[in-house]
């Protein structure tokens, strides 16, 4: 939907410029992801709160909906088979399975130094170490990082596979939602796409909104946009009986 | 497809042999400056292959670091094998194959259901071979330190438009991928019992690993 009904909306957030942000989006709620200026990136992960050892698997979910890129039908599937959430609306088309994050070496070597210390809170941070300190308050580590989806960013592979960052791609009023098919601990940042070429650091916010949705008819967009998506609903839906 | 790379090593030098059965996992230790070269020995088996860091193994081999290091989807020569922090585990040094699969992942018997049926349940799959892999290694390591993997000889095409597909290999019988460590490193593979799809040519067979000083 285009806008939220606001009697539905449980929470809105922002998220400063390359700052982090975790929360366990409820089976029931939606997170809807709104870009707030041009180039904007947000690097996300998810995990089953209950089970925090089972967490996204972007290959199973690459390989079972034969696609390379994220966008409204897709669903981000576990390492067990489950869905973690289904991506229903989408005003952007595509976003990032592929790139990674940043780590610090990358972000020194493109922007230079600019800490704490002199920059205060718009030191430069990496999605990397982001992500660790943010995954560090639910008592978890490094053995715990895995592939992560860049939201807003649109990458290709050409014939050989030489990756291409397309630019202007992300722009500020877009959004996508993220419906929780489990109770999913999302952890997110929003530092800068690590193919960016821009030889600025310039991180974008984002707004959150966390709202109350339907669960998925029997017709629900992701769950029917391939046999698989309806295999992985239904194991979703076995893991809560 | 990069040009193919012959290795000017001779098997006859080898410190190491080993032929690993269809669904089986091996793991290793290589040493830094020591070459592994793993050897499609009847064509079109897949290799599932994961690295760490021997002294660290909180630091292993991370597909995406690899992918974005080289500006590029597939592996083959030249290709540096990077690590969670960003470090290079290895370096591919000969390919007779051509290009190698990071984006697939591993099979388990949870992403057959998704795949192909419920019923596939109680199919063998890489992550069990995996996980018997690293717990003799690491007493009490789990699927979380089981990350998103390396398919040697397996042929994953992306195309410009963002659509992916599990195609027949462009390995074939004899063809091999050789690559020298770059650190101490521990190597665990599976060699793939998938029977659902083409990345084995519906029949998984036997690779040969050799290891020269």
């Amino acid at each position: 939907m285009a806008e939220i009904d606001l009697s539905l909306v449980r929470f809105i957030e922002q998220v400063s410029p390359g700052a982090s942000w975790s929360h366990v989006l409820k089976r029931g709620t939606t997170l809807r992801v709104k870009s707030l200026g041009e180039g904007a990136n947000v690097s996300a992960l998810f995990y089953n709160f209950e089970i925090l050892g089972e967490r996204l698997n972007l290959p199973d979910t690459l390989k079972c909906q034969h696609t390379a890129r994220l966008t409204a039908g897709h669903c981000l599937y576990s390492d067990m088979g489950r869905i973690l959430v289904s991506m229903t609306d989408d005003t952007c088309g595509w976003h990032d399975p592929l790139s990674g994050c940043s780590n610090e070496q990358e972000v020194l070597l493109q922007y230079g130094a600019h800490r704490y210390q002199e920059a205060r809170n718009a030191f430069y941070r990496n999605g990397r170490d982001s992500f660790l300190t943010e995954l560090g308050n639910y008592g978890m580590d490094e053995r715990d990082l895995a592939m992560n989806v860049n939201l807003f960013a649109k990458v290709t592979a050409d014939v050989g596979g030489r990756l291409r960052f397309h630019e202007g791609h992300s722009k500020a009023g877009m959004h996508v939602d993220l419906r929780a098919e489990m109770n999913t601990l999302v952890v997110l940042n929003t530092c800068v796409h690590p193919l960016d070429p821009s030889p600025t650091y310039a991180p974008q916010p984002v707004e959150l909104s966390v709202w109350t949705s339907p669960p998925p008819a029997g017709d629900d967009r992701c769950r029917t946009s391939c046999a698989e998506n309806t295999r992985g609903f239904e194991i979703t839906r076995r893991y809560f009986l | 497809m990069s040009a193919l790379i012959e290795s000017p090593l001779n098997p006859a030098d080898a410190v190491y042999e080993f032929t690993l059965p269809a669904g089986e996992p091996w793991m290793h230790g290589i040493q830094a400056g020591q070459t592994l070269r793993i050897i499609d020995l009847e064509g079109n088996q897949a290799a599932d292959t994961l690295f760490y860091n021997a002294h660290d193994p909180a630091e292993r081999y991370s597909a995406q670091d690899t992918i974005r290091g080289q500006g590029g989807l597939y592996l083959s020569t030249g290709t540096r094998l990077m690590s969670t922090r960003g470090n290079a585990l290895l370096t591919i040094t000969a390919d007779t194959c051509g290009r190698h699969d990071t984006l697939g992942g591993a099979c388990s018997c949870e992403s057959n259901m998704v795949r192909y049926a419920l019923e596939k349940r109680s199919m063998h799959a890489c992550r069990d071979s995996f996980l018997r892999g690293i717990r003799q290694w690491q007493p009490g390591w789990t699927k979380r330190d089981i990350t998103h993997n390396i398919n040697f000889f397996m042929n994953v095409p992306v195309t410009e438009e963002g659509g992916l597909t599990f195609e027949d290999g462009v390995s074939g019988s004899g063809r091999y991928v050789e690559m020298r460590a770059e650190m101490d490193v521990v190597c665990l593979i599976s060699n793939c019992p998938q029977l659902n799809n083409p990345c084995n040519a519906y029949n998984p067979t036997p690779v040969r690993i050799l290891l020269w000083p």
